[in-house]
């Protein structure tokens, strides 16, 4: 019998051939022109002969530093407020309404604006990854803090806790999963709208590399980035899963 | 003269919503004794909970006073520990953790509270559960833990809940000699709520068996069976009955109205 692991290659496995066999046949009766669906083996030695250069490393370390950068500023500040907001009934009364205003623009629509305000530089990068990042951590963490367990409350409050324990004792460790959560919608968001950051006005990054191949119809270069965002997503989502699996474990049943 | 352990004085408790008021305890006096252990007991809506939380300090009697030791109750202290019916337990928290919770707020040193919370865990039997979160426990174990945790940081007075109300009839039976058990090796005085006549006839020393809404005191039963008691013999089986009786005009009344 094939284990579990090797019957998720398959499919993969699967894809590749299907896209190198309809690449090939395009090549030889051109049904339409090749340059479209270049094959696989093509994006793979564009992608080879970038890492060679070293320029691939340079392209995903300029997006991973906006990425984090951004985040941690956004994050930070969500969960600074949320912390607030969720803890202080006047401070979410001031704050949420501004919130629920601003939420449903898609952070998109903002970009354009960021980059006349604050340059066409890293900051406006910087500052778009952590708005957009800042909303899902606010929100979930208010709402951990607000839906904490009254009866651990309660129970906290019988066994001699302050108010300042009540906060740092039981609200947060309670609202943890709810927290973390946000925080790992945040960085994927991130990752969704870095690309859309870099198309405007940056000479490095993912996002660069695919406006660049856009630009001169280099569709291996496209594909390829398109390629190396998708595994930097994809190990970021998987390094927070075990993160999480470890900080909460207490959550697992049996 | 000797003051009593907790003395509820004509307690009245209205809770109001929308413009809506209701009166859920009514005229509620009665004196508990040092280490007593006393039974409330009723229909369920009957406000009994109402008036545990009351005694814990949650909230405070629309009218009338409730007061410890002479003092009045105003706020939850670690003077009254609680057992809760849904554990209420801190899931991020180990078993020694959780004991340790109460502990940590009182200036002791760290090896003294380390101390204190294994001596209470092997009370209640877990010692060799101490790194095991909640989630990993059975209701009857989760529940031990809630006494356990309760009990730490020496409370005088322990309030419960309808503590074994969501356990099985076995389960509950033994954590029923369990308790009994704890109490004979630190004896508190215990306020227990429960809708279980035997249960109660078992447990307490005294029997408040409790009118529906509003609760009133509808009868003090003194429990005169000697320990340790035989939930198959005579008395036993008499005092039930009767108390049964009292209880079930209580339970028409309510599906009456």
């Amino acid at each position: 019998m094939l284990s579990h692991k090797t019957v998720r290659w398959i499919p993969l496995i699967l894809l590749l051939l299907m896209w190198a066999f309809f690449s090939r046949v395009n090549q030889t009766f051109h049904l339409f022109n090749p340059i479209l669906l270049p094959s696989p083996t093509d994006v793979f030695v564009e992608l080879w002969n970038l890492f060679k250069t070293g320029k691939l490393v340079d392209h995903i370390q300029a997006s991973l530093i906006r990425v984090i950068l951004g985040f941690l500023l956004g994050a930070g500040l969500g969960l600074f407020s949320g912390l607030l907001a969720g803890a202080f009934r006047p401070v979410q009364d001031m704050v949420e309404p501004i919130v629920e205003l601003l939420r449903p623009i898609p952070p998109l629509a903002l970009l354009p604006m960021m980059v006349l305000w604050f340059g066409i530089a890293e900051t406006s990068k910087v500052i778009f990854i952590g708005y957009t990042s800042f909303f899902p951590v606010f929100i979930t963490t208010m709402e951990g803090i607000k839906n904490v367990d009254p009866l651990l409350i309660r129970a906290a409050l019988t066994l001699g806790a302050s108010r300042k324990d009540l906060f740092w004792k039981v609200m947060i460790p309670a609202s943890f999963p709810q927290i973390i959560t946000g925080l790992r919608l945040s960085i994927g968001l991130s990752f969704f709208v870095i690309v859309a950051a870099e198309f405007v006005a940056a000479d490095r990054g993912l996002g660069f590399l695919i406006n660049d191949g856009r630009n001169f119809f280099l569709m291996p270069q496209m594909m390829g980035a398109a390629i190396v965002i998708g595994i930097l997503g994809y190990s970021i989502n998987t390094l927070v899963k075990k993160m999480e699996r470890r900080l909460l474990q207490w959550r697992e049943d049996q | 003269m000797n003051t009593p352990k907790i003395r509820i004085d004509r307690v009245e408790k209205t809770f109001s919503l929308n413009g809506h008021s209701s009166k859920v305890i009514d005229d509620f006096s009665i004196d508990i004794s040092h280490s007593e252990f006393v039974s409330l007991l009723g229909p369920s809506g009957c406000g009994k909970s109402t008036l545990l939380n009351m005694v814990a300090g949650f909230f405070l009697p629309t009218t009338g006073q409730i007061s410890m030791d002479g003092h009045q109750v105003q706020s939850p202290s670690v003077e009254r520990g609680v057992v809760f019916q849904q554990f209420a337990l801190f899931p991020w928290l180990t078993c020694l953790e959780n004991v340790s919770f109460g502990l940590r707020f009182q200036s002791l040193p760290a090896k003294e509270i380390l101390d204190r919370a294994r001596v209470h865990l092997d009370l209640v039997g877990l010692l060799s559960h101490e790194k095991k979160f909640p989630n990993q426990l059975s209701g009857g174990m989760k529940q031990r833990l809630a006494i356990a945790r309760a009990l730490a940081p020496s409370p005088s007075v322990l309030l419960m809940d309808e503590p074994f109300g969501s356990l099985d009839a076995q389960t509950r039976e033994t954590m029923q000699d369990e308790l009994l058990r704890i109490q004979k090796m630190v004896p508190k005085t215990i306020l227990f709520v429960t809708h279980s006549v035997s249960e109660a006839v078992y447990l307490a020393d005294r029997i408040v068996v409790m009118t529906a809404s509003p609760g009133t005191i509808k009868e003090v039963i003194s429990v005169d069976i000697p320990r340790p008691r035989d939930r198959y013999s005579n008395v036993f089986a008499q005092l039930s009955s009767q108390i049964e009786k009292i209880l079930r005009e209580e339970v028409k009344k309510v599906s009456n109205a």
